[in-house]
């Protein structure tokens, strides 16, 4: 059995430092706490951002419960799976929730976010609903794609989530291309363009890094890593890890992902930067608890010690519940609450969505061309070419 | 002469700025919203109405070459070589719609190396007219992702083969991200570039991918072939939701036809009737037009009466107008550029014997070229593309 070199995420440690005294603890809800991230940031030619994030309780609340539907999500979406509600590929989040949540705080609507097939929670991030969610994984009408794309296909336009995309790395020339958009509207607005540690070596990458970087694109370049191509780890299929110096003449920020804190300031961080200067990567340092997929049992290429230290040490929600009882914001059992709350709202989607009907066998048509200028009408007789079921 | 109206486009709100200098189309229709009107070949609006009641009252109907233009009309227009009218096409779409941009390899500074951009950077600047490294794969990944936002971009590729580098853009993301994401996203990009047997260009630079392209879903497929039809087509394919391929061919961008000075659109899913006739139909698109049309001449002082239908529109099919010659001549004879294996023409002969067998008297010919890579020399390359004196044996053997 090969070694698992030791790799340094088992070693970061959980660090909260607060600089208030007790007694203003009590006061107004909208008192500012300023919190430090776990580990500073690295970068990579450019001055990285302060350790010291500053955040409200009502947002560490927020915070908290965002993480607690999405961790819930994916672990319904997992039974749901092994029930063959859900079929094909199936690619779970848990344990990256603080990527989604992060991410989300720092921007607006009018950024778009343009990620891979991991795409559950981020969908969640940007509005989506849990009904549709599920009817999607489920195949049904109501799901967020009509039912027709499924697990690795999620899209949002109106908050621009751009998906949800099953090859590859393919997803970051196209968030290179809305952010050509953006700069071609003169929007002050940003792409961030998700992508993971196995995608980062292909090729189509550099190739749109270095677009972006020629003409000043506001494109964010953000590595998920989490340290497994599916089951090759990170060390096995890169010879070169620190995704955030691969930019070369591209800046780059390396942030702790299990840290909703250092991930928001490092998205405000990046967003300001981009807006002026052009394409920055950011490596997120995060973990899968899951295997890649459904299919992955996700124990054969890692020990189950490393995965329960990670969640013992590092796991986001932890962390932000520690964060919560410690500048005593809430207590256990409001915090329970919250949770079994969650779970119910859940369990109330999956119901909902189980009732929902599959498309209609007409939807087989539907959406491949638009009608207008083109696809008028074609066929022998010159309607439309239907074929008839069977 | 082309015995159908093709199409006619109404007033475009943007009209002053362009080569439009008629003013019997534009003028007489104030408050008109940029909209047009797609002729059919039997005369249909695009809404299904009869050409002559409706509100085409206004628009004046021998603006473009029509069998009942009179004689006065065939000394306007003005004349073009084929990348002159792609440009003009291109051209008045960037006026017309500020989202329209291009993008390709040394399209902007250097004017495109088919002359079909020259110009248009200096016109409308270096990010409408985008000049990217040599990245076919992100370059039209990023025309993708831009499309998906609202913009029009129109990708061209230097060669089509390199587009080969993109397939995979090309075929998930363009084609099927409409479907995929419940129709949320459309994506409005033209791609196109030269492709098709040139002179001695080497196996590499002569690929037909029309071929390979035409399984994917959501994409549309066309072919132009005259100055008039590639500007036609351009525009078209400017103006549709859907992603299409325009496929020029590398021989056939010098020459020179008379084209309207009117702005035209020709639908995209219309084949063209090159000539008509009544002993056997031929099927062709792009460069073999020019090679069918030269046995044509062959063939008719031999006494054949060949009907010549340029089918454009290679996905999806114009089955109508190869429907309704079919059922006329009742022999069919397809002359392509693709290869055997696989090719266009391999589709065309499966979708006309599913829909009109029984009209076919004989079993359709495909005259297709050679399943090899494009040599190099000039007497080799010659034999692997279809050459007129082919085509007349293949008729005379139909028509026996």
């Amino acid at each position: 059995m090969a070694a698992l070199r030791q790799t340094h995420y088992l070693s970061a440690r959980l660090r909260p430092l607060t600089t208030i005294p007790l007694h203003r603890l009590f006061s107004s809800d909208t008192k500012t706490l300023t919190i430090e991230t776990s580990v500073p940031y690295k970068s990579h030619i450019v001055d990285p951002p302060s350790r010291t994030v500053e955040t409200t309780p009502s947002e560490l609340m927020t915070f908290f419960r965002e993480m607690a539907i999405m961790r819930r999500m994916e672990i319904a979406a997992d039974s749901l799976y092994k029930a063959k509600l859900i079929r094909g590929f199936c690619h779970l989040y848990d344990g990256q929730e603080a990527v989604a949540v992060g991410m989300e705080a720092a921007i607006t609507k009018k950024d778009n976010i343009i990620t891979a097939y991991r795409d559950h929670c981020i969908f969640l991030a940007r509005g989506g609903t849990l009904l549709e969610s599920f009817a999607e994984l489920m195949g049904r009408k109501d799901g967020c794609s009509r039912g027709k794309g499924g697990s690795m296909h999620f899209y949002k336009k109106d908050s621009g989530f751009y998906g949800g995309h099953g090859i590859v790395g393919a997803q970051v020339p196209l968030g290179v291309g809305l952010a050509f958009a953006q700069k071609y509207n003169k929007e002050d607005t940003v792409t961030f363009a998700l992508y993971g540690d196995g995608a980062a070596n292909q090729g189509q990458l550099f190739e749109a890094l270095n677009m972006a970087a020629l003409w000043d694109l506001p494109a964010i370049l953000v590595c998920e890593n989490n340290h497994y191509g599916m089951g090759t780890a990170e060390w096995r299929a890169a010879k070169s890890p620190a995704y955030y110096k691969r930019g070369d003449y591209v800046p780059g920020l390396k942030v702790d992902g299990m840290d909703v804190f250092a991930v928001k300031q490092a998205c405000r961080f990046a967003k300001e930067y981009a807006v002026k200067n052009g394409p920055i990567i950011l490596e997120m340092d995060t973990y899968r608890y899951h295997g890649h997929s459904m299919s992955d049992p996700g124990s054969t290429y890692r020990t189950r010690d490393e995965i329960s230290g990670v969640r013992q040490e590092r796991d986001p929600i932890e962390r932000v519940r520690k964060l919560l009882l410690s500048h005593d914001i809430a207590d256990e059992k409001e915090l329970k609450d919250i949770e079994k709350e969650v779970r119910k709202e859940v369990d109330e989607a999956i119901a909902k969505a189980k009732e929902s009907p599959m498309p209609d066998p007409s939807e087989l048509f539907t959406n491949i061309y638009v009608k207008g200028c083109g696809a008028e009408s074609f066929g022998a007789d010159r309607k439309e070419l239907r074929t008839v079921l069977p | 002469m082309a015995a159908s109206i093709q199409s006619l486009a109404a007033a475009s709100s943007l009209s002053a700025a362009n080569s439009i200098d008629s003013k019997r189309v534009h003028a007489s229709i104030p408050g008109r919203k940029a909209s047009f009107l797609v002729v059919r070949s039997d005369l249909r609006g695009s809404n299904g109405s009869n050409l002559k009641g409706h509100r085409v009252g206004n628009l004046v109907t021998n603006a473009v070459a029509s069998p009942e233009a009179p004689a006065s009309a065939s000394k306007s227009g003005h004349e073009v070589l084929l990348f002159e009218a792609l440009r003009e096409g291109l051209d008045e779409e960037m006026q017309r719609d500020p989202r329209v941009c291009v993008m390709g390899e040394d399209v902007g500074h250097y004017g495109g190396s088919y002359k079909v951009t020259k110009g248009l950077a200096n016109k409308y600047g270096d990010l409408r007219v985008l000049d990217t490294p040599i990245a076919e794969n992100s370059f039209t990944g990023m025309g993708i992702g831009a499309a998906m936002t609202g913009l029009r971009p129109v990708i061209e590729g230097m060669n089509m083969g390199f587009l080969l580098l993109a397939f995979n853009q090309i075929s998930n993301n363009c084609g099927m991200l409409h479907y995929t994401s419940g129709g949320q996203f459309t994506i409005p990009v033209v791609i196109r570039g030269p492709g098709g047997v040139g002179r001695q260009l080497g196996a590499e630079h002569s690929q037909r991918l029309e071929s390979y392209f035409q399984s994917i879903p959501g994409i549309q497929m066309v072919a132009c072939s005259t100055p008039y039809n590639a500007k036609g087509l351009m525009k078209a394919a400017i103006r549709s939701e859907n992603p299409v391929i325009l496929f020029e061919h590398v021989l056939l961008y010098n020459l020179k036809e008379r084209i309207p000075d009117e702005e035209y659109v020709l639908s995209l899913e219309e084949a063209e009737m090159v000539r008509p006739g009544e002993h056997v139909t031929i099927l062709t698109y792009s460069r073999m037009r020019y090679h069918v049309m030269q046995a044509a001449k062959t063939l008719v002082n031999k006494g054949y009466d060949p009907e010549v239908i340029d089918i454009r529109s290679l996905k999806p099919f114009d089955l109508y107008t190869i429907g309704k010659s079919v059922k006329k001549t009742h022999r069919v004879l397809i002359v392509e550029e693709c290869m055997r294996t696989g090719g266009i023409g391999a589709s065309l002969t499966a979708a006309i014997n599913e829909n009109f067998h029984d009209y076919l008297d004989a079993p359709i010919v495909c005259l297709s070229s050679q399943d090899v890579p494009t040599p190099y020399a000039g007497t080799l390359e010659e034999w692997t593309v279809v050459q007129p004196a082919q085509i007349v044996t293949a008729v005379e053997q139909l028509c026996r």
